[in-house]
């Protein structure tokens, strides 16, 4: 431990008797009691996690919709979205490293991410599912984990991008730096990259968070073939409420699940954001300052500190010898024999496992296409029709978007009085998951004559517009006052004002803001296009429409070929649009080259 | 004989290309660092010092030629030496104390030792009672030295630095510079050679037993030689001013053999440059405004002054103000001799005109002195749609010039193309374009389209 932090200075060792420290003494005691009473609450919920898994496969479970079954059910949801959620930070950060540090892998793990990206989670549940189920056959474990792997799917890519570009962005003096002083891989990731990489990776944490909430009303409760799913949770609590119209019970869901979210933001993100910002890299001072009770109680509990001193330390220390240990052999192994450090038997054994892995793509490429083999041409130009569908329905949702987000967004951010009231509220409605409102939404519109071709539309716009409104009210205050002021003395007219000033203002937080929601709107779309309401299936012309349906007819081959499309469409309109645009505003709008 | 702790031998870093030419950064060098010296190594930008210095360290692994370590292939070798770097590259997430002993604890040390070591070298350094501060919460001064702590405490046995002080303001620099000087001087720090790369000469002079200037394009050694004059040094006396002018009149005459010494002292190895004739002439980065401003100083001092001291008045270092003067002199504004600069009477009629005048003057010396402008005006003429993109001279450019050198090279001549409205450049495609035709006079110079 390190005698110079916290208060165990020896100049205050004297002080401890005076009675104005009284308080702060017994504090850390009470604080002990806090941990105490965490670790406790955690066993037990370890212990009801594990009997529910270990149990039985219950196919056919009735989901209550007493207020009363309620928090069982969330703590189920909140546990898996938690257990995808560290899933996703593991694979984000070792595909991030590989990706960064193998030259030779690195364009093809880089593409090969972006094209899992733009594949929706929905496409990846019949065969995580089924393969789950076959694995655990007897257990409810195998639905469990394939529910979480689900989550997983839509978690993890933007993550691995995240820590993978923070990784090539790291300044090359602190590289350097880490180099010289012959920082072991052990070190340079706690020490470098980890933090270089902790604001990106917060941000990206709480993207894929509110992601998770999305896809979990899909992967509690869904029909594969003739077999039909339930996990006990929020979702299938939510969706079982839909289908049995009960109002009251959609808004003990909905309360519930705004109160977890809007906890974990208070509880977790807040406190987390304010963290990470003692890892920002610019050389200046901060005058903010974050406090969050569960930061405090962690560090100042003597009880964990006495544990870390006994265990993470010594283990710690006895690592990091060992590390630089290994290292003085391997120089001196090199030292001796100078010509044999390119080791040749490793070099065999990659090429061999590349081998390997290659044929296992080719068997299983071709497998593929086996399985398309008897789609026929009607079904294709059913698939065709359905894409073109969904697409214009995607870029339809999104101008949508654009046409409102743009002047209310301007109107916040230019207004700092108007902000202070509207952002938190945004916020607050940003953050309720779209699939959990579209029950709400759709029945509405039923009532009112519509049907499921507006109620897509509608869920699409429920997901994506607060990206575009959060980046465009950014955009807005990112305006300079002396241009605005120019545009004053000039007596711009509104027109001018909007075309000269604003629009190109506020371009380069827009495009973000779009990418994103695009592709949130290609991820909604697959559960917007079908849905079951009061025992009937709702459907609208479109690829989710098809894909969905193939997934309750168990017919494999549609879903493939729906999700290669999708996948083809999503890469394409980035490729030739979005990436496009997005370098017209890094280099062109750029406010302060 | 001083012990040799580090021989590098015919180490040359390149790049190579997609074409049969490959990019030299540095060409053959022979170079050794030896026990009980301050090494200091001067060039202007561009010259590859971190580079060379970072093959030194093994950090970086050189394209051909090899660096001993004591008599050992430093691939294989366990050199102890650290680096002070110009960014300081502080970790900001970790204290002081803990940035110090990061590196012990590479080391595999125990948790006791580190701190015991940490603590003595921040004593040392005085940095006694900020161990637990960030580096954010300190002055640019302060947390340098944290770097040099962080250098310092693993004992290395050659102390490199790269650029140390140029981050820092005057004073501070004046200060850090010679408090080193004084642990070196009293043995301290049980170092056995400083290798230190600046841009600086007077740094240079003021701390370095020995001196090695660097040319550029590629690097090569121009010369290489011993400084004697006892410390503390004076900067006022003749013998220091004589030195510093020496490597002004080195660094401003490249592809001449550098001169004499002013006092050569014995031991003095003068190197050869190896002059290549390139096929463009690298454009200064300096701004047609820079350029006048210069030239309207020097009329101010008859026309005439030592470079050494222009800079000293401007408070300029002499990275900021070559690339200035090398312009003026490509456009033949003014010579050089003897590091005195003197403007020509193209330089004079080009200082003394309003502005019209002064970009007819500057296009017309543009065209007739650089290749590049010269290339570019003749396309635009020679295409039905008066365009060319800008990859077409990337590409040409690319051939002869790193990618970052290239970038800049276009860069500058955008800059001057436009002020001497030779061409425009459409930033948006990319492409050089015919100027706006605005007045008669300022576009339709026959000199531009005539003269080779």
């Amino acid at each position: 431990m390190n005698p110079l932090h916290g208060n165990f200075s020896p100049t205050r060792g004297r002080e401890t008797l005076a009675r104005a420290l009284v308080l702060r003494r017994t504090e850390p005691v009470l604080l002990d009691l806090c941990v105490a009473a965490i670790g406790l609450a955690v066993f037990y919920a370890i212990v009801r996690i594990a009997m529910l898994w270990a149990g039985p496969t219950s196919e056919q479970m009735v989901v209550s919709l007493s207020p009363r079954a309620l928090p069982q059910y969330a703590f189920y949801s909140v546990v898996r979205i938690f257990l995808a959620y560290v899933l996703s930070l593991v694979f984000a950060i070792s595909y991030g490293y590989l990706a960064a540090y193998n030259i030779r892998v690195e364009s093809f793990m880089i593409a090969a991410l972006d094209i899992l990206q733009s594949i929706p989670v929905l496409s990846f549940l019949p065969p995580v599912m089924l393969a789950m189920i076959a694995l655990f056959p007897t257990r409810h474990f195998g639905v469990e984990l394939g529910a979480i792997l689900l989550l997983f799917t839509g978690a993890v890519w933007n993550m691995a991008f995240s820590f993978y570009s923070s990784i090539k962005s790291i300044p090359r003096e602190l590289r350097e730096a880490a180099d010289i002083n012959r920082f072991s891989w052990l070190q340079r990731l706690v020490q470098l990259e980890l933090p270089y990489a902790a604001i990106g990776l917060v941000w990206n944490s709480i993207m894929s968070v509110a992601g998770a909430w999305f896809t979990l009303m899909a992967c509690e409760m869904f029909h594969f073939g003739s077999k039909d799913f339930r996990l006990p949770g929020l979702g299938s609590y939510l969706q079982t409420a839909a289908d049995l119209k009960d109002g009251k019970a959609i808004a003990w869901g909905l309360v519930t699940m705004i109160a977890i979210i809007v906890a974990i933001d208070q509880l977790i993100w807040r406190p987390l954001i304010g963290w990470s910002d003692k890892f920002k890299f610019e050389q200046v001072e901060s005058s903010q300052h974050v406090s969050s009770p569960l930061v405090h109680l962690f560090t100042r509990s003597n009880a964990l500190a006495a544990i870390a001193r006994h265990t993470t330390e010594p283990l710690n220390e006895a690592i990091y010898i060992k590390l630089a240990n290994r290292r003085r052999e391997q120089v001196a192994r090199l030292a001796a024999h100078p010509e044999t450090h390119a080791g040749r038997g490793g070099k065999v054994a990659t090429w061999v496992l590349l081998a390997l892995l290659g044929i296992g793509v080719l068997f299983a490429a071709q497998r593929a296409v086996e399985l398309v083999r008897p789609v026929v041409g009607a079904q294709y130009l059913e698939l065709l029709k359905g894409a073109g569908a969904t697409f214009l329905r995607v870029n339809f949702s999104l101008a949508l978007a654009a046409a409102w987000t743009i002047p209310v967004g301007v109107a916040i951010g230019s207004h700092p009085r108007l902000a202070r009231v509207a952002q938190p509220l945004a916020q607050i409605a940003a953050s309720v998951p779209a699939t959990a409102l579209f029950p709400v939404v759709l029945l509405l519109l039923i009532r009112l004559g519509g049907g499921l071709g507006i109620g897509s539309i509608a869920l699409m716009l429920l997901g994506t517009q607060w990206y575009i409104l959060f980046n465009v009210i950014a955009g807005a205050m990112a305006i300079p006052t002396d241009l605005k002021e120019v545009a004053t003395l000039f007596r711009f007219s509104n027109v001018e004002r909007w075309r000269k000033l604003i629009l190109p203002g506020i371009f380069p937080f827009l495009i973000t803001g779009m990418v994103t929601a695009s592709g949130g709107a290609w991820n909604a779309s697959i559960f917007a296009e079908y849905f079951t309401l009061n025992g009937k299936t709702l459907t609208t012309l479109g690829l989710g429409e098809q894909i969905n349906a193939a997934t309750a007819n168990g017919q494999f081959p549609i879903i493939l070929l729906g999700t290669i499309l999708i996948s083809l469409m999503v890469v394409t309109t980035n490729r030739l649009v979005w990436r496009r645009l997005y370098r017209l505003a890094e280099t062109r709008f750029r406010l302060d080259g | 004989m001083p012990q040799t702790i580090i021989r590098a031998e015919r180490v040359e870093k390149y790049y190579a290309q997609p074409s049969a030419n490959r990019i030299q950064v540095i060409a053959p060098t022979d170079l050794s660092v030896c026990a009980g010296e301050i090494l200091a190594l001067l060039g202007p930008s561009g010259s590859g010092k971190s580079t060379l210095l970072r093959m030194l360290t093994g950090l970086s692994t050189p394209s051909a030629g090899q660096v001993f370590w004591h008599d050992q292939l430093i691939a294989t070798a366990e050199p102890n030496v650290s680096i002070v770097f110009q960014s300081f590259a502080l970790f900001p997430w970790l204290t002081v104390l803990e940035n110090v002993e990061a590196p012990l604890q590479a080391r595999g040390l125990d948790a006791a030792e580190q701190r015991k070591r940490g603590l003595r070298i921040l004593d040392t350094v005085g940095l006694d009672g900020f161990q637990t501060a960030y580096p954010k919460e300190l002055s640019g001064g302060m947390r340098q030295r944290v770097g040099f702590a962080r250098a310092l405490v693993v004992e290395p046995e050659v102390l490199f630095m790269d650029e140390p002080f140029s981050a820092l303001d005057v004073l501070t620099a004046e200060n850090l510079r010679s408090e080193l000087l004084e642990l070196w001087q009293k043995k301290t720090i049980p170092t056995k050679a400083i290798f230190l790369v600046t841009h600086n000469i007077e740094e240079a002079v003021l701390l370095a037993d020995r001196i090695i200037v660097l040319g550029r394009n590629p690097g090569v050694i121009r010369t290489d030689f011993k400084v004697t004059l006892p410390h503390p040094r004076d900067r006022k006396s003749e013998a220091f001013t004589q030195l510093v002018d020496y490597i002004y009149k080195v660094l401003t005459q490249p592809g001449e053999r550098p001169p004499a010494l002013p006092t050569a002292p014995p031991g003095v190895s003068v190197k050869a440059t190896e002059s290549r004739a390139a096929h463009y002439q690298e454009l200064p980065h300096a701004r047609p405004g820079g350029i006048a401003g210069l030239l309207e100083l020097l009329i101010d001092r008859h026309g005439k002054d030592d470079i050494y001291r222009l800079a000293d008045d401007l408070g300029f270092e002499i990275d900021d103000l070559l690339p200035i003067v090398d312009a003026a002199q490509m456009l033949g504004f003014l010579t050089i001799t003897e590091g005195d600069a003197e403007i020509t009477p193209a330089g004079a009629e080009y200082a003394n005109s309003e502005i019209l005048r002064q970009k007819e003057l500057f296009r017309k010396a543009a065209v007739d002195n650089v290749l590049l402008l010269r290339q570019i005006v003749r396309a635009i003429e020679a295409k039905s749609n008066h365009s060319v993109p800008e990859e077409f001279f990337h590409d040409l450019l690319d051939e002869q010039f790193t990618e970052e050198v290239t970038l800049r090279q276009l860069e500058t001549a955008i800059n001057w193309g436009r002020y001497a409205e030779l061409f425009d450049f459409d930033a948006a495609r990319r492409r050089f374009i015919e100027p706006e035709k605005t007045s008669p006079e300022a576009v339709d110079d026959p000199d531009a389209e005539t003269e080779e």
